[in-house]
């Protein structure tokens, strides 16, 4: 569904990506995970092409992204969903105006019908009583909830989620888990998930990806990554208390 | 249905732009060189925009954007009236003031009338009202701007297919175009008043014999070059604004940069603009 083909990237005179090679297939909750400056946003960028690599291809199924333009690129871009890492809500919109916001631009459905689809996709984050509020009146994380809602209501094919469940307390996060995996079972839609939380990863990524100095440096499924000897993976899995000797599958089991 | 492409026309422009990285210049050849390849760049940009903004004025009769336009204007004009009230009332009494001083030399202080009316109209209500405008407006919608591309809210917009032109310049373009030749009409008025104060309390000049004087010589060409002038000023104020505030990059303080320099360049562009326009109008 994904491919990233030996892409590299500079920005501001440093080397962020070096050859990154990836391959997400489609129905996959796919998880990137790597220590703060890594390049995982810049990575997920890549993917929408709100950056272009230096060298190197995205393809999106049959289109390649990363050389498309005008209407091609608009059209590629449709298929997916973005869930923004600080939530990208509009200031002076409520929430419930937020999220129908892709619709309300672009198609000619009522006010009436956007507005229970909205309503509806704020149910399903857990915000039923959050519509008329601003952005403003909500929580990080609620903005981030109503992010996610937004970006599912146009019923992409790709998700992509830029640290869903960070700033969330853990029952909350684990909602939004469930809800990431019931996407994937329910719709079929593939999701790219950036996260520094293992626990989400391992309890439904179908594969996990580490990136170190600008490459993939281990990938698998959960639990092929724990046992990983990769010695960035081992020092990430510790540092949350996970060993591939311990008992995460039941820790992470829900 | 949610459809790709639906209101699609033509190719536009990108708002979320690569982050540029320049190597530090050599000397100063090359920095000076630099400064003027970008500065056509962007002017370039910022021209290709503004086009862009006006090829997208029909979406301002939809219904929501009828809201949006309301909005825009009162935030683009009257809540700026406070200070124009003030300003264009010391300018028209600073204008009577200084010629009626030098007319009372020879007993032609009535004449004041003509003077500040004329000043008025053709270039201090609509210069008056583009300055503070851009300070107050385009800063304000720089800041905006700015903010938004921080917050990768313009970049969320793109990636919905929604055009941040169409969606937020061409609102605030139409609203300050509309809004400016009102405001400047204000300016006018308050600043002929003020000139009637400083002509009764201090030259002499009765309301009457001056509101006389006022109206004998300005001409109907002096409004309407004054209201095409502030109509030009509106379209400079919103296009440097959103340009400088699409370009905010590095946080907080991009935004405050932004912010200045949308200041900056709207007075300089104003101030040409003025020179310019008159130039073509009164041979
Ligand atoms: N617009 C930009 N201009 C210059 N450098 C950038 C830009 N965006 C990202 N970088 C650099 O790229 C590197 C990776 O950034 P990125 O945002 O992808 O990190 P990340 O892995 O998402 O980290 P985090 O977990 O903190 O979100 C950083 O070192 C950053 O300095
Ligand atoms: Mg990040």
């Amino acid at each position: 569904m994904i491919r990233m083909e030996q892409v590299s990237k500079r920005l501001g005179g440093r080397v962020v990506l070096d050859g990154v090679e990836l391959k997400i297939e489609p129905g996959e909750t796919f998880f990137i995970v790597g220590t703060s400056g890594a390049g995982k946003s810049v990575m997920l960028k890549h993917m929408i092409r709100l950056l272009t690599p230096d060298s190197g291809r995205v393809w999106i199924g049959e289109d390649c992204i990363s050389e498309a333009r005008g209407w091609r690129l608009e059209q590629i871009r449709a298929r997916f969903g973005v869930l923004f890492q600080s939530g990208a809500l509009l200031a002076w919109l409520s929430a419930g105006d937020n999220v129908g916001l892709p619709l309300r631009q672009r198609t000619n459905d009522s006010d009436a019908d956007i507005d229970r689809l909205a309503a509806a996709k704020l149910a399903l984050v857990g915000l039923a009583d959050a519509f008329d509020k601003l952005p403003a009146e909500l929580s990080g994380g609620m903005r981030k909830r109503v992010g996610l809602a937004r970006a599912i209501i146009t019923q992409p094919e790709i998700v992509l989620y830029d640290e869903p469940t960070s700033g969330l307390d853990p029952v909350t996060a684990r909602t939004i888990d469930a809800l990431i995996d019931s996407l994937r079972q329910s719709l079929g839609i593939t999701s790219v998930v950036v996260t520094h939380d293992l626990h989400s990863a391992l309890a439904i990524g179908t594969r996990i990806a580490m990136l170190d100095g600008g490459q993939i440096v281990a990938v698998g499924t959960p639990a092929e990554f724990v046992r990983s000897t990769n010695a960035k993976v081992q020092q990430f899995l510790e540092a949350q208390f996970i060993t591939k000797h311990g008992n995460w599958e039941k820790a992470v089991a829900t | 249905m949610y459809a790709p492409g639906v209101n699609y026309f033509g190719s536009r422009t990108i708002i979320t732009r690569e982050p540029e990285y320049f190597a530090p210049p050599v000397n100063t050849y090359a920095r000076l060189g630099r400064a003027v390849l970008l500065l056509l760049r962007n002017t370039g940009r910022a021209l290709r925009m503004l086009g862009e903004a006006v090829a997208n004025v029909h979406y301002m009769l939809s219904r929501q954007n009828r809201a949006d336009l309301r909005q825009q204007m009162f935030v683009g004009g009257i809540k700026s009236l406070g200070v124009i009230t003030v300003v264009a009332l010391f300018t028209g009494m600073i204008l009577a003031l200084q010629t009626g001083l030098e007319l009372r030399r020879f007993g032609q202080e009535v004449n004041i009338g003509t003077a500040v009316t004329v000043v008025l109209l053709r270039e201090m209500g609509p210069f008056m009202t583009g300055l503070i405008i851009a300070a107050s407006v385009g800063s304000a919608i720089a800041a905006q701007m700015g903010t938004m591309v921080i917050s990768e809210e313009i970049a969320a917009l793109e990636i919905m297919s929604i055009n941040p032109v169409r969606f937020l310049v061409m609102p605030r373009l139409v609203a300050l175009t509309l809004m400016m030749p009102f405001l400047t009409i204000y300016t006018d008025a308050v600043g002929i008043f003020g000139g009637a104060i400083v002509g009764s309390t201090q030259l002499n000049v009765s309301f009457t014999a001056y509101f006389d004087n006022c109206t004998r010589f300005a001409e109907n060409k002096d409004l309407y070059v004054g209201l095409f002038k502030a109509m030009v000023f509106g379209v400079i104020i919103v296009t440097v604004a959103c340009h400088q505030g699409f370009g905010a990059a590095e946080g907080a303080v991009g935004v405050g940069r932004a912010t200045r320099r949308t200041v900056i360049i709207s007075f300089l562009i104003i101030l040409m603009m003025g020179y310019f326009i008159t130039r073509l109008f009164y041979k």
